[in-house]
């Protein structure tokens, strides 16, 4: 695939941004806005006059990082009662996934209203660009967005793939480790 | 006798058709697509699938396409108000007891019901009753599966297997919502053209066992080519899963049909071309090798200089008779063209074994299969190899090799060290050269002092002869695999080293 260039101009340096004196005290003018503003909404909450609330900063990592109730996170890959995966691997995930980082292979399933499932079920989370539409196309609603885990990070581009045991919680991901030939 | 022509009108505008011709077919020259499942121009239009109706002008009701006859006068609408609320009518009532189960079906992305749907349905379902259950993932032959749920009754597979093959393993069981196709009893789906069936299967019912959840339709690339596995040369459609490697076990030809051709195949292909491509991704070369003296690996050009060589030594120290040449019928005619080039006008060669051997010899019947299984004997015999062909005989090889009359022995695509069985590595062991030139190992391969990959018809343009005298041209679906090159050019490129040193010595 061609790369596409996209060539953006750099601001003109007038004398004003040359100075540097001027923008200096924009920037601390912006600060101490936000300082004043928020300084205010705090005390007036303090005091029980309700109000729109002030901004404050969590201390992630400390803290856990707080999600949004839609949030798209890790996928989830989902399990009908009887504890079978409730994939059947028509493979729409991977085919509307932009980013190709869905790979199924079928198999026949032993039950036969089943018919098919998957045989392996790999998701590159190093490719996935987290769109959900590999949910939203799932006609069994068998893959969710919603292990509300961000952190994902790996020492390896390997151990950014997980299988299907890995995205059924059948089997923790396996820990990353540095890799001894970076 | 040509059918007298009159004019009709079809959708409001005035047509010419030969009296007498299907309005389905009229209809389908006029580029107006009406849709159908079981009218089939080999398999004759039994209108029991009620699809096709169409508004007939003064006639009271719908009527089918299939069966009416295109006369002067005569009004046709196929998209008018009523012709589309019947047709789409007909579509819902198909769909009454079919099971949905698109997801898991491997008909999904080429079926006639998700087709017709789009295209001509789009209503929203009154079916509120419960669907009736039949049997499903049946094995009703060799290469075929049955799923009766997804049937649409148009009858297609039995009349093929009644009017076709003659065979009539299928039947249409049973009454109302519970018929169901079935085999007959005591019978098995395992004809020699039992593949067509799901060619012709216009749903989900009847879907290959090999190509079974191997991959989505959707993913593969369609090339045009010609069928090589005999001399009929049935026009085929290479189906190929190059993008997501992933699926199919890796293998890069996933599937093979037929195109219609009216001359050679018509819509038909039989199982062993249909289901013999797996050799394609199997047991390939890919490297230019000398394994004798020692083994390496070669660059083309090297391995050119140094065979070049070679044979001009061998040749003007023991003379074209001791060299003897096996081909086989899979060049196409530019490989033939180049062959006779190389080894009758600049080497003077005069041995040459074209003759099949018995495992290329098959069963050949009145329907497609011929029994030279090779692609392009004619060809060659185009080219003067006609006569050649009986100048010598495997018995005579066999003899010339172990009397140690034969210094060089030239090899392409005839495995034949498989052919020899026990004996092979003793008598490719006299001769002095033995080279291995094809797409595959093969036995041979591993023998042979040297060892050319070349490509198969998949992975170049090129043209074949039938045994009519057709000449038809396939076009590359494929990538060469590795350093895999044309047959032809590797005559090419020798001819040109043994030229260019013969216009040295003069």
């Amino acid at each position: 695939m061609a790369a596409t260039v996209a060539t953006v101009r750099r601001p003109e340096r007038t004398l004003a941004t040359r100075i540097y004196l001027i923008e200096v005290f924009r920037g601390l003018v912006v600060t101490t806005r936000h300082l004043l503003v928020n300084l205010y909404r705090h005390a007036r909450r303090a005091l029980g006059l309700g109000g729109p609330a002030g901004a404050v900063t969590i201390q992630y990592p400390e803290d856990p990082a707080r999600l949004g109730a839609r949030a798209r996170t890790r996928h989830r890959l989902l399990k009908r009662d009887d504890g079978s995966p409730r994939c059947t691997a028509c493979l729409l995930c991977e085919t509307i996934c932009p980013a190709r980082c869905i790979r199924i292979t079928a198999e026949d399933s032993p039950v036969e209203v089943v018919e098919k499932r998957a045989k392996t079920f790999q998701i590159d989370l190093g490719l996935c660009v987290f769109c959900g539409y590999c949910a939203e196309a799932c006609p069994v609603d068998a893959i969710h967005m919603d292990a509300n885990k961000v952190e994902l990070s790996t020492y390896t581009r390997a151990d950014l793939i997980w299988d299907m045991a890995e995205l059924m919680d059948d089997k923790p991901k396996r820990p990353s480790l540095p890799s001894l030939h970076p | 006798m040509t059918a007298k022509r009159v004019t009709f009108k079809l959708n409001g505008v005035t047509l010419e058709a030969p009296e007498g011709q299907l309005v389905i077919e009229a209809a389908k020259a006029a580029g107006v697509e009406i849709p159908h499942y079981c009218y089939h121009p080999a398999l004759g239009n039994p209108g029991n699938c009620r699809l096709c109706v169409v508004e007939v002008a003064g006639a009271p009701k719908p009527m089918v396409s299939c069966r009416t006859q295109v006369r002067e006068g005569l009004e046709v609408y196929t998209d008018s108000e009523p012709a589309r609320r019947a047709q789409a009518s007909s579509l819902e009532l198909h769909l009454v007891n079919h099971p949905l189960d698109c997801p898991v079906c491997d008909q999904s992305g080429e079926c006639g019901l998700q087709d017709y749907y789009m295209k001509f349905g789009r209503y929203d379902s009154q079916v509120r009753e419960a669907k009736e259950h039949k049997r499903k993932r049946l094995e009703i032959g060799p290469h075929v599966m049955l799923d009766q749920e997804r049937c649409v009754l148009c009858t297609r597979c039995t009349r093929f297997t009644e009017k076709i093959t003659k065979t009539s393993e299928l039947g249409i069981f049973g009454r109302g919502h519970k018929e169901f196709v079935d085999l007959a009893p005591g019978q098995r789906l395992d004809n020699a053209y039992s593949g067509n069936t799901v060619d012709l299967c216009p749903v989900g019912a009847l879907t290959d066992k090999d190509f079974r959840f191997k991959v989505r339709v959707w993913y593969l690339d369609q090339t045009p080519s010609i069928c090589a596995d005999c001399s009929r040369g049935c026009n085929v459609s290479l189906h190929t899963n190059t993008k997501r490697p992933w699926h199919d076990e890796g293998r890069r030809l996933a599937r093979v049909k037929p195109r219609h051709n009216p001359e050679v195949n018509q819509w038909w292909l039989c199982d062993e071309g249909r289901y013999g491509f797996k050799k394609f991704d199997e047991d390939r070369l890919g490297r230019v090798m000398r394994l004798i003296p020692y083994r390496r690996e070669l660059a083309w050009e090297t391995a050119l200089d140094e065979l070049a060589s070679e044979l001009r030594r061998e040749l003007e120290a023991l003379g074209p008779e001791g060299l003897a040449v096996v081909a086989s019928g899979a060049l196409s005619n530019e490989d033939w063209a180049a062959f006779k080039a190389f080894f009758v006008d600049a080497l003077g060669c005069k041995r040459f074994l074209f003759a099949p051997q018995p495992d290329q010899l098959g069963i050949e019947d009145d329907l497609l299969r011929r029994k030279e299984k090779v692609p392009n004997l004619e060809g060659g015999k185009a080219l003067g190899f006609g006569s050649a062909v009986a100048s010598l005989s495997w018995e005579r090889l066999e003899a010339d090799l172990e009397a140690g009359k034969i210094w060089g022995l030239y090899l392409i695509e005839r495995d034949a060290a498989r052919f020899w069985g026990a004996k092979a590595s003793a008598l490719l062991s006299k001769p002095r050269l033995v080279v291995w030139q094809g797409p595959w190992k093969g036995r041979t391969g591993e023998l042979a002092h040297f060892r050319l990959p070349a490509t198969a018809h998949i992975e170049e343009d090129g043209h074949f002869t039938n045994f009519e005298g057709r000449i038809q041209a396939y076009q590359k679906a494929l990538e060469p695999l590795g350093q895999a090159r044309p047959d032809w050019s590797i005559f090419e490129g020798l001819r040109q080293r043994l030229g260019a040193a013969q216009k040295a010595a003069r």
